[in-house]
């Protein structure tokens, strides 16, 4: 079995509003999935069938091969987007409350909070009340809540709000720790950069739908146009830039001095004529194809889906 | 430990140790003893002010009638004028002169006669003044007729109509009333306890909803196990509390009757009219003599079967009410956006309590009575006010009695159900004022 999560056609209707129409995916086991997509386009109503929050209209959705039912709840952690905590109950109790509902026995749940209390510095705040804290705190609090009873799967909804830059980092070396450890991640979040330094797989979903998924390489690949960024170090750069011209389609070029940028489009990506040609004319300093970024797959696949749709 | 149970445990101990919660419930018993203690005091006080009202009688019909007692003391003049009367009964401080003048006869004195005084008067006054007068003239008419007072005395002889039902059972007059009292004390206890924890459940909801832990419950348990829960748990420490108030109050009420030296009765004395702190003896025996009749009858109300249903009809309907309040809490974001939601659930336990004392009272087994007493959202609290006349022969008919309950229960499933789809789609939905048309499309859901 290699998918932790496997979604099969799943529909789901709110009244007349269509929320996700026909969704498949598959979430192969020990990765980071990244499940993206504009604002309001079905992202959290996926993730709240796969939850049991909400159930689907139609299509079924299987957890390690089984048909979802309730005892996965358990194998199953949830970072919710729009998270919170009781405001006026103490730390450690509300940990040991949200980890027994979990289903983990109150002395296995004390001892891997005193471990995670410890592992991210928080040991003195049991008896501190969450209003106490501030909200970076609460957040650390809530992400130990989450993956305390060691489940399969987890699933992240912008992990990284409410933390400043150290903590964000220390969060996203502990998700990392936990996908090295063998748990399959989901992570459904905006922040592209984040998409492009963790998440193998990705999918992207659009107005209810899934419009493209798979190996984040794979898409690169296939999305990229032979296009590659060129620096020479050329005493006549300018002539330099009108024979490549001739030849080759230049898509912009910048001259300064004794130095010619430029960017080309290669047919086919071969790129052995444009080395041999400015071999002989120049000194070659960077030569590298450019791998379009997850942002700009984002914004093209949603781009070209809406254009294909009006 | 099962999921629902560490929710209930959750939510008991979050409300018995919310500051607010401990501080009404130890203030409370205090309050309400005080404002007790305070009235009857207030009551013995009142009744302590002695006034003294000056009497110029210049007629021959009335010499000593007017017997100081220990409210009120009279102060004869004599040989004066009526305004020189005035001036001392003023300069006196006196509450007020009565003037009775010199007439022919005693009916013409009585018409005639003023009371003045510096302010209106109290009715007490007036009525004991009056009284006087009507006492007189009735001896003036009996002297007329002939009539010696023994003889009158004899004529008016008190008379009351023995009542029973067909299989010979005695009923005593007024009973009705007392057990309707008694029943209307569970049935206003069911009101209270519905209102008060009603509410608190409500605001939890908010209270999850707001500081945004909602959703990280129900991705660990259904949305139903989380609002049964909190109605369970909220209703444990309100059990709690009221079983705090019941012992520290009935302590408390003790120990300040006990230091104030406040004689109970004096509270019921105080709180009836006028008249009847005065009523004639003869008529307060006869009372005394009936009494162990009433007790009698008060023992004989079924009590394991009154505390019995009490139970019933207090779970199913504080089960209906406290869901329909979760329901609301779900819906809405913040409290004040409640006050639109909250009469309709205010309303029919107002009506309840109303047509209860108006018409339960009167007649317990009337069409009125029958059909609050089945419907389901007014039956728990006026069915408990008519159990006390007993069921069965002569009490609620059994019929009446198993289809309210059934009805009820049909309720209780139907408008949880209801409220457990509203709750579990409102407690995910931020930002939206709901209206009832709203309500009514998440049930789609």
């Amino acid at each position: 079995m290699n998918h932790i999560l496997v979604a099969n056609k799943v529909s789901k209707k709110y009244g007349g509003h269509t929320a996700l129409q026909n969704v498949s995916i598959e979430i192969p086991k020990n990765s980071i999935y990244g499940l993206l997509g504009p604002n309001g386009a079905g992202k959290t109503t996926l993730i709240r069938i796969i939850n049991q929050i909400s159930f689907p209209d139609q299509g079924e959705v299987f957890f390690e091969g089984e048909p979802l039912k309730s005892e996965h709840i358990s194998q199953i952690g949830y970072l919710p987007e729009e998270r919170g905590l009781y405001k006026s109950m103490k730390v450690g109790e509300q940990a040991l409350y949200l980890a027994q509902l979990k289903g983990l026995s109150k002395n296995d749940a004390k001892q891997r909070l005193k471990y995670w209390f410890e592992r991210l510095e928080i040991g003195d705040w049991w008896n501190k009340k969450i209003q106490e804290l501030s909200k970076g705190m609460a957040q650390k609090i809530q992400f130990i809540v989450t993956v305390l009873h060691e489940p399969k799967l987890l699933i992240f909804d912008e992990p990284f709000s409410g933390f400043d830059p150290i903590n964000a980092n220390i969060i996203k070396d502990e998700i990392l720790k936990l996908k090295e450890s063998g748990t399959s991640i989901i992570f459904s979040t905006h922040r592209m950069e984040s998409v492009e330094e963790l998440c193998e797989y990705i999918a992207l979903i659009h107005r209810s739908e899934k419009i493209l998924d798979g190996k984040l390489s794979e898409i690169k690949e296939a999305y990229k146009k032979n296009i590659f960024k060129v620096d020479v170090g050329t005493s006549s750069p300018n002539e330099l830039l009108d024979q490549l011209k001739g030849n080759f389609k230049i898509l912009d070029a910048v001259s300064a001095g004794n130095q010619l940028d430029f960017s080309v489009q290669l047919p086919g990506g071969n790129s052995s004529d444009l080395l041999s040609f400015l071999g002989s004319k120049g000194n070659i300093k960077n030569f590298t194809e450019t791998i379009p970024s997850a942002n700009e797959i984002f914004i093209r696949t949603i781009e070209n889906k809406s254009f294909a749709n009006e | 430990m099962s999921k629902l149970h560490l929710i209930i445990k959750r939510e008991y101990l979050a409300k018995v140790r919310n500051k607010s919660f401990v501080i009404m419930t130890f203030l409370s018993p205090f309050l309400m003893v005080g404002m007790i203690v305070l009235i009857s005091y207030l009551t013995k006080l009142n009744d302590n002010e002695k006034r003294v009202i000056a009497v110029l009688n210049e007629s021959d019909f009335f010499s000593n009638e007017f017997i100081t007692s220990e409210s009120t003391s009279f102060v004869k003049f004599r040989d004066m004028s009526l305004e020189q009367a005035k001036d001392s009964t003023m300069n006196m401080g006196y509450y007020g002169l009565v003037y009775l003048p010199n007439e022919s006869n005693l009916e013409t004195v009585s018409q005639r006669s003023f009371f003045y005084s510096k302010e209106a008067p109290s009715t007490n006054t007036l009525e004991r003044l009056e009284r006087i007068f009507k006492e007189r003239l009735k001896q003036e008419r009996l002297r007329e007729f002939g009539i010696s007072a023994s003889e009158y005395a004899e004529m008016d002889s008190e008379y009351e109509l023995n009542i029973s039902t067909f299989d010979g059972e005695h009923n005593l007059k007024g009973i009705n009333e007392i057990k309707a009292i008694i029943g209307g004390g569970f049935g206003y206890l069911i009101m209270m306890f519905i209102i008060i924890y009603g509410g608190f459940v409500m605001r939890s909801v908010i209270e999850e909803k707001t500081s945004r832990i909602i959703e990280v419950i129900i991705s660990s348990v259904k949305p139903f196990q989380l609002m049964l829960g909190k109605i369970i748990g909220t209703s444990l420490a309100g059990i709690t509390q009221f079983g705090i108030w019941i012992i520290s109050g009935c302590v408390l009420l003790l120990v300040s009757m006990s230091i104030f030296n406040i004689d109970p009765s004096d509270i019921s004395k105080g709180g009836m009219g006028p008249g009847m702190g005065n009523a004639p003896n003869s008529i307060l025996e006869s009372a005394d003599s009936s009494l162990l009749l009433y007790a009698q009858e008060i023992l004989d109300i079924p009590w394991v079967l009154l505390i019995l249903f009490f139970v019933i009809y207090f779970v199913l309907g504080y089960l209906i009410y406290s869901s329909i309040y979760a329901a609301i809490g779900a819906a809405v974001d913040n409290e004040t956006d409640t006050q639109q939601f909250i009469f309709p659930i205010i309303l029919p336990l107002m009506l309840a309590i109303y047509v209860g004392f108006f018409s339960v009272f009167s007649n317990p087994h009337g069409p009125i009575a029958v059909g609050f007493s089945l419907f389901p959202l007014t039956s728990p609290i006026v069915m408990m006010m008519r159990l006390p006349g007993g069921i069965g022969e002569g009490g609620v008919p059994v019929w009446q009695l198993v289809s309210s309950i059934l009805i009820l229960i049909i309720t209780f499933i139907g408008i949880v159900w209801l409220a457990a789809k509203i709750y579990r789609v409102g407690i995910l939905m931020y930002g939206k004022k709901p209206s009832y048309k709203e309500l009514v499309k998440w049930l789609k859901y």
